[in-house]
């Protein structure tokens, strides 16, 4: 009865808090432009189902696919114990299933054991990566203090998971046969079927309840803290990939995206459409994006989606040939800069709102011109990303920002501007454009 | 020598062209590119084609610009294009630019300029096996090693790997693949405007990266379809000493040299 209470006020707190947390991502996320989402709901379904459900673009690398595909599809199955869990925690049963399914039940539990098992070995094969093998896009500078942690935490956090696991399940096949009324038969379990009597048989009954109590409440806890831990982790891609991959641009790769405002000025100019009334006196907009709330909504889920994996920066032509630019970093700063302007706007009791915001600061401070005047519009990042993250579009806002609201930029740029404007090409020669006909 | 009408010159006579071919900057003011330009204008005058160019009407498409952020520009370029092209009715562009292919055919819809535009390297693949363009000669290039380079702009960002390929086996040639080809191809550095301006601080030249990988696969040829990779390939390959040994062609002159022997 006691755990029974217990389990129920802490399941509702934990939920409380989280819906809280994630509702904050949410509100981050909408600091940012609203955009038409249109196009074919149909094609943006399938990406999700293969993208973000079937992990189709890790298997353009076999290896991490296979390992990251254990430790996915065991937390997938895991739901359905989670399921149990929560059903037997509020109502104070045991394994409610166990008996209304049988031998299904026993198939379930076997699956989830050997997935489990699976993504214990993928488990550490994951640690050893991340902390004796020297893989490039896990060492970048980026990944130093808070990411590099995170996602230790995330692995050892697994293993208490999976211990949590074994140890309810294998301390129940020993309690079944002492104790048949309170612990309903489970069938063989694949695994704790033997793991359990070779673990656990010198252990008296009332160790065993311990050791079953124990292992439930690890798994219940361990999910719980990830649940609270998950809107401040690279691990909050386990949720948002599947709006991420919905809502990822349709439009052919190739195309920027067209800015309206300006192509009308331009047609006035060229007199291709008649001038707007008043528009002289509005204030000109400020075009490409400085801050988190130019630019659009999808940017910033794709930032909160990031898993920091540096797939885009480990082929990014820029980042192999020693450059400052990262896309993987590009998204992490877009993501801290959200975090920092909510932070703030919150501390301000009501004084700070989206439209008014201003702390002095851009996300130039955490991206540097540099970095984006390195990039070659090469998209290998975006092919990269296996969630459907766009790391080219923001740092396109950005270049857009720099030449048309600061009127800055590289001065080599400049000589190419002024010819396009004045001769209508790129380079400023005076032979005239069909010159390469004549000669040979 | 050839002779290329102009659109305008024809619709001084009423007569209409069956495919524009969109020349760009390169094509048209690079030597090397011009090179190109002349290629694949013998190759369409050969096979009978009924192309023109617009001469002194084309403008830059306005991608350079674009990409480095002068939206303005851009916008500025693109709709004169499209005024000129709407009015001489275009309808089929061919061009040996993979910038100009991806913002004619991807960019210039939004800004009301729809056409079919396709890339050389695909005309010349249809051309070649509709058997309109008729490879003759004893196989120039036959178990020559010839590497590929997918230009960023036809290849991850437009999907067309296989054309190209399909032109080079063809030939006859032993095509040998780069470590990273295809959808995972790497840049030659010049994409996003980095063609009119020095590297950002690093470690090495990105076209020195790519460059060395070419040359990794033993290959004596470097086939490119694009203005910027034929450049930055070739200064690669001279920052290795290797100008001598290793060539960098435009795949319409592989053909033009196929047929020549
Ligand atoms: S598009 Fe830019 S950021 Fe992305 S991989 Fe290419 S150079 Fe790097
Ligand atoms: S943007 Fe995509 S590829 Fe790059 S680090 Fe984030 S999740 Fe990985």
């Amino acid at each position: 009865m006691i755990q029974q209470i217990v389990f129920s006020l802490l399941t509702l707190a934990v939920f409380f808090v989280a819906g809280r947390q994630f509702w904050h991502i949410r509100n981050k996320i909408f600091l940012g432009k609203a955009e038409p989402i249109g196009g074919d709901t149909g094609k943006r379904w399938k990406h999700v189902l293969l993208v973000a459900f079937g992990q189709q673009k890790m298997f353009s690398n076999w290896i991490p696919a296979f390992f990251h595909l254990c430790i996915y599809v065991a937390f997938l199955f895991t739901q359905i114990e989670l399921i149990e869990i929560l059903l037997d925690g509020f109502a104070g049963v045991h394994r409610f299933f166990a008996p209304i399914l049988g031998i299904f039940y026993t198939l379930i539990i076997s699956t989830i054991e050997v997935l489990s098992l699976l993504a214990f070995v993928a488990t550490l094969v994951f640690l050893v990566r991340r902390n004796l093998l020297q893989v490039p896009r896990l060492s970048k500078p980026e990944m130093k203090g808070w990411p590099a942690l995170d996602a230790n935490l995330i692995l050892v956090a697994e293993i208490l998971l999976i211990t949590g696991i074994f140890s309810m399940n294998g301390a129940d096949v020993l309690l079944q046969q002492l104790d048949p009324a309170h612990y309903p038969d489970t069938g063989r379990l694949l695994i704790s079927s033997f793991t359990g009597p070779a673990l656990f048989g010198a252990l008296d009954t009332q160790t065993l309840v311990v050791v079953e109590r124990f292992g439930w409440w690890l798994h219940i806890l361990v999910v719980y803290g990830f649940l609270l831990y998950l809107p401040f982790s690279k691990h909050l891609h386990i949720l948002l990939a599947f709006p991420n991959t919905y809502f990822a641009s349709l439009e052919p790769r190739g195309a920027m995206e067209n800015m309206p405002e300006v192509m009308q000025e331009v047609k006035v100019m060229m007199g291709l459409a008649p001038e707007t009334s008043g528009s002289d006196t509005d204030e000109l907009p400020d075009f490409g994006a400085h801050d988190v709330f130019a630019l659009s909504r999808l940017n910033l889920l794709n930032a909160y989606t990031c898993t920091e994996c540096g797939r885009c920066t480990a082929v990014c032509p820029a980042n192999l040939t020693g450059k400052k630019l990262s896309p993987r970093k590009v998204m992490m700063d877009i993501r801290d800069r959200a975090d920092e302007v909510a932070r703030t706007i919150a501390a301000s009791d009501g004084k700070l709102h989206p439209k008014n915001y201003d702390d002095g600061k851009s996300l130039f401070d955490y991206i540097s011109k540099e970095e984006i005047h390195a990039c070659t519009t090469c998209n290998a990042c975006v092919e990269a990303c296996p969630v459907l993250i766009n790391p080219l579009d923001p740092i396109l806002k950005l270049r857009r920002y720099e030449i048309l609201t600061q009127s800055e930029g590289p001065a080599e740029w400049l000589p190419m501007f002024n010819s396009i404007e004045n001769a209508g090409s790129a380079w400023a020669i005076s032979d005239p454009r069909d010159q390469w006909t004549t000669a040979s | 020598m050839i002779k290329i009408p102009t659109l305008a010159a024809l619709a001084a006579e009423s007569k209409e062209a069956e495919i524009l071919f969109w020349v760009g900057c390169a094509g048209s003011y690079d030597a090397r590119a011009q090179k190109v330009s002349r290629a694949l204008a013998q190759i369409l005058t050969e096979v009978g084609m009924e192309f023109a160019i617009l001469g002194n009407e084309e403008v830059c498409t306005g991608d350079p610009a674009r990409r480095a952020g002068n939206e303005l520009l851009f916008q500025m370029s693109a709709l004169q294009n499209i005024q000129t092209l709407d009015a001489y009715g275009v309808k089929k562009i061919v061009t040996a630019c993979p910038h100009c292919f991806n913002t004619l055919k991807n960019e210039y819809p939004a800004l009301g300029g729809t056409y079919e535009v396709i890339h050389h390297t695909q005309l010349l693949q249809e051309l070649i096996s509709s058997g309109r363009l008729v490879l003759k000669g004893g196989g120039a290039f036959k178990g020559k090693k010839i590497t590929y380079h997918d230009s960023c702009y036809i290849g991850r960002i437009n999907g067309v790997y296989e054309a190209p390929r399909e032109v080079l086996e063809a030939l006859d040639a032993d095509l040998v693949e780069m470590k990273r080809c295809k959808t995972k191809g790497l840049c030659c550095g010049a994409g996003g405007a980095q063609m009119w301006k020095e590297d950002e601080p690093g470690d090495k030249r990105i076209n020195v990266e790519r460059s060395d990988e070419a040359l990794e696969t033993g290959a004596s040829i470097v086939a490119v379809n694009c203005p910027f990779c034929m450049t930055m390939m070739t200064d690669g390959i001279k920052a290795r000493d290797k100008q001598d040994d290793v060539m960098v062609f435009d795949l319409a002159e592989l053909i033009i040299q196929h047929n020549a022997q």
